[in-house]
């Protein structure tokens, strides 16, 4: 098989676990919709001063919740798998065959991107239909740019942050704990211009509200002074993405850390 | 089956493009040693397994068993000595090399949602040549669960699922780790059966396991380590020293009588639990020979006698006993 037909072969059986698994279809599908659901409709009319420009409320919270939903099928979901996988052995298992391991870390990260794109699209679907949010041609094309490069960033820092869990258990709290924070903190569930600017400058030198802010920019694009790409959150994600990248070369493993 | 199961010798080493030495072995350790910080779990070990066979590779728990095991799989850097496995070192194999071995781990969960046939199907496109999954499924017994989901099956099917993963990629060489704990007998017989199926397909199978009877049914080679080196090795029947054994004839005294009233035997008779006696000689014959005769003529029925050579089981213990805990091993 060739190197780009395995990778297709091994996605596709990503694909169908990743379809086949409840918590995962609960967390990195059903979470974001029903928060953008809950959000939109206890602020309904309001406004958000976003970039020096005031936003409709479903178009600060789409891209917002979008920004979110990548990072739980890019970094929650992902680090939640592979540690469970790596103490129980399927890891190692697959490591006594002779596939290459990039395909499998492209395995996983073609079947994180495709998750976001699905729950992005699904997002930007109901901000469309239901909330009047304005669409262009550009506006989805950018978005799943940032989308792609999101999830791959995102799940960079999975397999990161994966050599860090010790166990299967505490996979789920760990990402919890190093996700909600910084949710908070960047205005994913508090809108922007309440929080202090000092916390919002924290946020911005972490990869989850450069990743908001893109977003944001591909459908409002005056909220980033005209500019739908916003150049330098997108650089901030990727930096991020390639630091994971240099831990997980370094940290990972595919042995169950137990024995 | 592809030529090359049971075939020794290969053109060209596939993994590091070098020509392959004539290779009369399928595995060669020579002076192995693995450390962990201070401690040496493998203190210089010598292995030597011939294609074809049924290898088995026993030792207590912390013995050094595992380590030399995952050494030998490619999934640990020894610190000393050398190690060839299909004429290639482990630490350095690449694809090609795993393609040509199929490994059964001690412990591994299913693939959590997909079904048996899309797991066995994942897995043979990782080779170049994979057996068909039906094939697989076939060879070890698993054919009815095939859309059956991997996390729905039993633990005993769950094994059969791991040797079908492991065969799927139809390997010259196959390590099962442990590959019945936990089964039941019936299920133990049958993967017996698969294993020794493996033999007849040419294949060479190295074996460790905790279970003697299983070693005694399977192996054609046994090596016993014990705190990092190697005690024994021979097969099930000579294994330390088995053959030349003394026998060990045993039987309840009957009623009313006591050792003084045995007939003349060539050894002297000890007295065991209750009215047990018995009698250790180097055969049997004579000594069974002479009771037999005696009860005949006495008219006794000597319901419970037994003649008794040490089994693999007691001579394992004996020769891993560790030092300090006399009387342990009987």
């Amino acid at each position: 098989m060739s190197s780009l037909s395995l990778v297709s072969h091994q996605t596709r059986y990503d694909l169908t676990a990743f379809r086949r698994n409840t918590r995962a279809r609960i967390f990195t599908l059903a979470v974001p919709v029903v928060l953008l659901l809950i959000l939109v409709a206890l602020f309904r009319t309001g406004t958000v001063k976003e970039g020096g420009v005031t936003v409709k409320i479903a178009a600060y919270y789409v891209p917002h919740i979008a920004a979110m939903a990548i990072v739980g099928a890019g970094l929650i979901n992902l680090l939640i798998t592979l540690v469970a996988k790596r103490e129980s052995g399927s890891l190692k298992r697959r490591r006594a065959t002779p596939v290459p391991s990039w395909v499998l870390i492209v395995g996983d990260a073609a079947t994180s991107i495709v998750s976001s794109l699905v729950i992005v699209l699904v997002l930007v679907a109901i901000g469309s239909l239901g909330f009047g949010l304005k669409l262009t041609g550009a506006a989805i094309g950018v978005a799943a740019v940032e989308t792609v490069i999101g999830a791959a960033a995102f799940c960079c820092l999975a397999y990161a942050l994966s050599g860090l869990v010790a166990n299967a258990e505490s996979a789920g709290p760990m990402a919890q704990l190093s996700t909600l924070p910084v949710y908070f903190i960047s205005g994913i569930y508090v809108p922007d211009n309440e929080l202090p600017h000092w916390l919002l400058g924290l946020a911005s030198v972490l990869p989850v509200r450069p990743l908001a802010v893109a977003l944001q920019a591909a459908f409002v694009p005056a909220t980033n002074g005209g500019q739908r790409f916003a150049v330098v959150p997108v650089l901030v994600v990727l930096a991020w993405g390639a630091a994971g990248l240099i831990i997980a070369v370094r940290k990972f493993s595919w042995m169950p850390r137990r024995s | 089956m592809p030529e090359s199961a049971g075939s020794v010798i290969r053109p060209d080493d596939e993994a590091t493009g070098r020509p392959a030495a004539r290779q009369e072995h399928v595995i060669t350790v020579r002076n192995l040693r693995m450390s962990y910080g201070h401690y040496e779990a493998v203190r210089g070990i010598d292995l030597d397994v011939t294609p074809g066979e049924i290898f088995a590779f026993l030792g207590p728990n912390g013995a050094g068993k595992t380590s030399t095991v995952e050494i030998l799989e490619g999934f640990r850097t020894r610190t000393g000595g050398e190690v060839q496995v299909l004429g290639t070192d482990p630490a350095h194999a690449g694809g090609a090399w795993r393609a040509r071995v199929g490994v059964v781990l001690q412990e591994s969960a299913p693939e959590a949602w997909l079904t048996v046939r899309e797991c066995l199907s994942m897995y043979a496109g990782y080779y170049p040549k994979p057996l068909p999954v039906g094939r697989a499924l076939e060879l070890v017994g698993l054919t009815d669960k095939a859309n059956g989901r991997c996390d729905r099956l039993s633990g005993g099917q769950l094994r059969r699922l791991d040797m079908a993963l492991a065969l799927i990629g139809d390997p010259e060489l196959i390590f099962l780790d442990e590959p019945t704990t936990g089964f039941d007998p019936s299920a133990r017989h049958a993967a017996w059966d698969v294993i020794s199926g493996l033999r007849d397909l040419g294949k060479t199978v190295f074996l460790t396991t905790h279970y003697m009877e299983e070693a005694e049914t399977l192996a054609d080679q046994i090596v016993i380590i014990a705190a990092g080196r190697i005690v024994a090795s021979g097969t099930p029947a000579t294994i330390g020293g088995r053959a030349a054994e003394a026998t060990t004839v045993s039987l309840t005294l009957p009623d009313g009588l006591t050792p003084a009233d045995l007939p003349a035997l060539p050894a002297p008779v000890t007295e065991g639990r209750g009215r047990t006696v018995e009698i250790v000689y180097h055969e049997p014959v004579p000594v069974l020979h002479a009771l037999t005769t005696w009860a005949l003529q006495h008219g006794y029925p000597l319901t419970d006698i037994t003649a008794h050579r040490p089994t693999l089981e007691e001579i394992y213990l004996r020769l891993t006993e560790e030092p300090g805990k006399q009387g342990a091993a009987r």
